[in-house]
């Protein structure tokens, strides 16, 4: 694998938690302006890698790089001030708060001037703001004020995933952004994603559903207990090459023995 | 979660406040503060139908100075509520932090304000302790606060030592609940609260429109600053043809004014409805979750004692009951009634007020109907349940709806 113009790359990762080898001597890469999407069956590694990124797991060997620079993500703080944000399958959004009380949560801004004395919030300057970057990714919420909780599923998802560009990372991480969505749900989803890529972010999407893979990826990663099972261009694969990739019926490049690892 | 009901929700979530909505959205449950503030009509015409002396400025300032420590500790419980915990050692929290006041200014002979302030760090230290026991070990908040319920009332006993009464003459102490003001003072203050709400009102709407974003119409927020200023000058005149308005009431007012400024425009306040909405949401947006809980707890055990020392000094004296007795269900069951969720991020530190307004409507409208003490608690916990019933049915209808 070159790091020639790569914004993330894994070279030769290993995890594993007691017994279990949740990945064995991983590399992957992902570049500026690229979806890459995360494939494999359960228990293939898919989270375990994401969350190594993310820093909630760190990695026992091998090496992350970061714009061609080694670096050491050993906990979520780490990640995020690289610029590496996630946004998990839960979305993490509470619904008691307003959409744009929950793109600020945890960063809000203090108003100036006399009503920064009294560590007043600066409602109208976070709701512009708000607008601002739901309007550059055409999310279309109608009402910023209005709970996050009255919404439907595809909304909190544009919400969880706008929110996460806030802190202005490079890397966007994704776990099922899709699941649990209806069709008109998930394609707004799908192009918000393709938005990210044209902001020039690099985005790597864990999914389940090939259909939505096959949609939005420029490459396909697939992972199978936990080795690299196949590393395809979208534009040149099948569905039934990835298919077989993920089951292990057809090899690819470096794709383990079927008695590979138990995780 | 849901999707295909999800179109239905968004167009009302997204829509305006036509009237068949308000009407909808009443029944469900959302606009609390409205159904409470009926109820509380309803109440004052029954028990003005049934006893004239109800609604006359003897029997309303004599209301206010019933609520006053309720009310006060009840603020700190709607702070809790929000968190989705809960605090039990309010009621015996008053009580000692009213028990260390009296016992340091009468037989210690500090100087009163020395010893409100003592007594109300010692109601800081009990919840910090609380808060920290609560965070560190994981009890869950009701077990660790039932706990500090006993053994604070324990304390109390301890404290007030051998004769169990401290009996309080000093002018400074018994003046927080004594002292009232001319009917000049009276209409000044009015005409303050009424200016100060017309200006955030209007500013807030100006910085709104400044900022390009929509701005409610001038006609909603004139109305809005009408009725507010037509509830605040009614309240002053009718309190200034009895004794004039009460010091007490004002100390009451006040904190509910400044929790309301803290909880809903501070980045504190944000993060305890984040808290009490999803903690762990809240946690991976980087709030330090457990600070706020301890933080939280620390406020709800002040305001207790803060309270204590208010109900001290209207009954000028401290015994072995103070703080027991009904006062902690009352301060719980008042935020619930006018809509502070149990379950945790919804509420508001106006609900202290309302609740203390109508549990302190129905206690005093039973007394002058001479009700047995048997009748009164029966009703007020009828209305309690009513209360809570309503709150898990709006809770069901959000479920319902996809929106948890």
């Amino acid at each position: 694998m070159s790091t020639n113009g790569a914004l993330l790359s894994l070279e030769g990762v290993s995890k594993s938690f007691g017994p279990v080898q949740a990945l064995s001597d991983v590399d992957f890469e992902v570049a500026p302006g690229e979806v890459v999407a995360l494939v494999g069956d359960n228990g293939a590694g898919k989270s375990t890698l994401v969350k190594a990124i993310a820093g909630i797991h760190a990695i026992d060997d091998g090496r992350i790089l970061f714009e061609g620079n080694p670096v050491r993500i050993a906990s979520p703080p780490d990640a995020t001030r690289l610029g590496i944000a996630t946004v998990y399958q839960d979305l993490a959004l509470c619904d008691n708060l307003d959409v744009v009380e929950n793109l600020f949560l945890g960063r809000e801004e203090l108003a100036s001037g006399p009503a920064g004395v009294v560590r007043q919030l600066d409602e109208t300057d976070m709701e512009q703001q708000s607008h601002e970057l739901l309007d550059t990714l055409a999310v279309t919420i109608t009402d910023v004020r209005a709970e996050v909780g009255t919404m439907s599923g595809g909304q909190r998802q544009q919400v969880a995933i706008a929110r996460s560009l806030l802190g202005e990372p490079k890397v966007v991480l994704l776990d099922e952004p899709t699941a649990a969505l209806g069709v008109r749900q998930t394609a707004m989803v799908l192009n918000l994603v393709k938005r990210l890529r044209e902001r020039g972010l690099g985005v790597v999407v864990i999914s389940h559903n090939l259909a939505d893979v096959f949609e939005v990826a420029d490459r396909i990663y697939v992972l199978r207990l936990g080795r690299e099972a196949g590393d395809y261009d979208a534009k040149e694969t099948t569905h039934e090459e990835i298919v077989g990739a993920i089951t292990g019926a057809t090899g690819a490049d470096k794709a383990a023995p079927a008695t590979g690892g138990e995780a | 979660m849901s999707t295909p009901a999800a179109t239905a929700e968004e167009v009302e979530a997204q829509g305006g406040l036509r009237p068949a909505e308000f009407l909808r959205r009443f029944a469900r449950g959302d606009l609390a503060e409205v159904r409470v503030i009926l109820a509380l009509a309803l109440i004052w015409l029954i028990f003005q139908l049934q006893e004239d002396r109800f609604l006359t400025a003897t029997n309303l300032t004599n209301l206010v100075l019933q609520i006053t420590a309720v009310g006060l500790i009840s603020v700190g419980v709607v702070m809790v509520l929000l968190l989705g915990e809960i605090d039990l050692s309010v009621g015996a929290v008053s009580g000692l932090g009213a028990g260390v006041m009296a016992v340091l200014a009468v037989k210690h002979g500090w100087h009163p304000y020395l010893a409100i302030a003592a007594g109300i760090l010692a109601g800081t230290g009990i919840g910090l302790i609380q808060g920290a026991l609560f965070t560190r070990f994981g009890i869950p908040s009701f077990v660790v606060t039932l706990a500090g319920l006993l053994a604070w009332q324990g304390v109390l006993l301890k404290v007030l030592g051998d004769t169990g009464t401290v009996n309080i003459n000093e002018s400074k102490i018994t003046g927080l609940t004594g002292t009232f003001y001319s009917d000049t003072v009276g209409w000044i203050i009015a005409f303050v609260c009424i200016g100060a709400f017309a200006l955030v009102s209007l500013g807030g709407r100006r910085r709104r429109q400044k900022a390009g974003l929509s701005a409610p119409p001038m006609a909603a927020v004139l109305t809005r600053i009408a009725i507010v200023g037509v509830a605040i000058a009614a309240a002053v005149a009718v309190l200034n043809s009895a004794r004039g308005v009460p010091l007490a009431a004002l100390i009451l007012v006040g904190f509910v004014i400044a929790f309301q400024y803290v909880t809903t425009r501070t980045r504190f306040g944000r993060h305890i409805y984040a808290v009490g909405g999803n903690a762990e949401a809240a946690r991976r947006a980087g709030i330090k979750v457990n600070r706020i809980r301890i933080v939280v707890f620390a406020i709800a055990s002040s305001m207790a004692a803060i309270g204590g020392i208010m109900a001290a000094s209207r009954l000028l004296a401290v015994n072995q009951s103070s703080g027991g007795s009904d006062l902690l269900l009352l301060a719980i069951a008042g935020p619930v009634i006018a809509g502070t969720s149990l379950f945790g991020g919804r509420g508001t530190v106006w609900s202290a007020l309302l609740g203390a307004l109508v549990i302190g409507s129905i206690s005093n409208g039973m007394d002058l109907l001479a009700l047995e003490s048997s009748v009164k608690f029966m009703v007020t916990g009828g209305v309690l349940l009513a209360a809570v019933i309503v709150d898990a049915l709006a809770r069901q209808q959000r479920q319902a709806a996809g929106r948890v």
